[in-house]
């Protein structure tokens, strides 16, 4: 636990002293759901309607962007090797770096999108649980990138790789979010969908670091 | 299982099985080709156009398959570190997709006069469609590394990773009551189907599963000789 704790620390300040990953993915996200009204057109019930899927899909693809780097650094300069050797086990450096991820990119998107959801015309009743499923729905992304970003540990063409393998598993955490905010826009209970989301976020929580490790083991030896 | 992990023994056995396997294929084809598409009577209510049947659902239930046994072959691979269950996994994904592919294009070509739509997203078709893009990133994934033998250690873990998938396909016309029937054949209380349809339905399954053998065998060969023909250039390579 100590050690966990430690290696998020480090994480958070190696982000912090350089401030580059972070803001980006932030930003992406919000122009990103910028473009859309011009894509679509601005007339507020069109944008109402779709307003759930935009936001959740600008945060996946903002969660994706941040995804790549996640574990490259620390597996170029040895970091990792020296971890193993000091007796650090590989799920708990993947639990670390997905924990830190989501403090970076996933915690600063809950503050943003409710400001977003009101540019593009989110229906009024729906803002907690849009924030709710934000707030289940994102360490489930960063739980399954994580899985991904360990899995491309070391190939060739990575990004668009990390895209082609992650996004499709990213589709039941959408369903669940978009159908929690659609249920409450229209004045319906989100309770289910939000279990479902809840569900899946247990379930990830201890199976994605197991795999992560699972693919930096096979990288490393 | 062990015993025929030794890739000389797999050689041998699969060069004599081969001629006798793809030969069975070739007849059990013609065969259930003939009673589907014209021995058997044409659907009450869908006409003609439910010989597509006959090729949708046997490719659909080789899809997820196909996944499977890449699923128990890499569970082999990585605790047993056997070479050949990578190789077969890797063999055997292009395989897959081929499958998926055709159960989608199937599908979508019955879906227009039927469902009136090519496309809906529906729970089953979407699922499938997910199978289909896992087949497509275990195979860009695989290829993407420069040591093939950590391609195919990494590709494992997708494998597995990726698993998820087949409950959610199986029981999605369960849980989400949408627009795909649900299953009419492996029911508890049997079959729903008629027995002129079922007999050409189970012919067609059995050939593709027997394609599908010979298939993996021919191209889990060609993977073992490759490799071996990439280890005798680093020979050469190094002896110059």
């Amino acid at each position: 636990m100590r050690v966990l704790w430690h290696l998020i620390r480090r994480d958070l300040t190696l982000v912090f002293r350089s401030g580059t990953d972070a803001g980006a993915a932030l930003a992406f996200f919000v122009v990103t759901v910028t473009l859309f009204p011009f894509g679509i057109g601005p007339e507020p019930e069109i944008l109402g309607r779709v307003a759930a899927g935009l936001i959740w899909v600008a945060a996946l693809l903002a969660t994706l962007l941040s995804m790549e780097r996640l574990f490259q650094a620390d597996y170029e300069d040895g970091t990792f090797d020296q971890l193993l050797l000091a007796g650090v086990s590989a799920e708990a450096i993947a639990m670390a770096k997905i924990a830190a991820h989501w403090l970076v990119t996933g915690l600063p998107l809950l503050i943003v999108a409710p400001v977003m959801g009101a540019m593009i015309q989110l229906p009024g009743g729906a803002y907690g649980v849009m924030v709710a499923s934000l707030a289940l729905g994102t360490p489930v992304l960063s739980l399954i990138g994580g899985i991904g970003a360990a899995l491309i540990l070391g190939a060739r063409r990575g990004g668009a790789l990390l895209a082609l393998l992650v996004l499709p598993l990213f589709v039941p955490p959408l369903i669940f979010a978009v159908g929690a905010i659609d249920a409450a826009a229209l004045g319906l209970s989100p309770r289910a969908n939000l279990l479902f989301l809840a569900g899946l976020l247990a379930a990830a929580l201890p199976l994605a670091p197991v795999a992560a490790a699972a693919a930096i083991r096979q990288v490393l030896d | 299982m062990h015993r025929f992990a030794n890739p000389a023994r797999f050689m041998r056995l699969s060069a004599r099985l081969l001629p006798w396997l793809a030969w069975a294929t070739a007849v059990l084809l013609a065969v259930g080709l003939y009673l589907a598409l014209i021995a058997s009577p044409p659907d009450y209510q869908q006409g003609q156009a439910v010989r597509i049947m006959y090729i949708h659902v046997p490719s659909a239930w080789l899809s997820m398959a196909v996944y499977a046994a890449m699923a128990l072959a890499s569970i082999a691979y990585l605790v047993w570190k056997h070479p050949l269950a990578g190789l077969f996994t890797k063999a055997v994904a292009p395989v897959g997709a081929g499958f998926t592919a055709l159960c989608l294009a199937t599908g979508s070509l019955w879906g227009e006069p039927m469902w009136g739509t090519w496309w809906v997203w529906d729970a089953r078709l979407t699922s499938v469609l997910i199978l289909f893009f896992l087949y497509l990133g275990y195979i860009a994934l695989v290829g993407a590394f420069d040591d093939a033998e950590r391609g195919l250690r990494v590709g494992a873990v997708l494998v597995l990773v990726g698993t998820v998938n087949l409950p959610i396909i199986k029981f999605s016309v369960d849980w989400w009551n949408t627009l795909h029937q649900p299953a009419s054949v492996a029911r508890l209380d049997g079959p729903t189907m008629d027995t002129a349809m079922l007999i050409p339905l189970l012919v067609m399954a059995l050939a593709f599963t027997l394609l599908f053998v010979v298939l993996a065998l021919l191209r889990t060969r060609a993977e073992l000789t490759w490799r071996k023909v990439e280890v005798l250039r680093l020979f050469q390579a190094a002896g110059e």
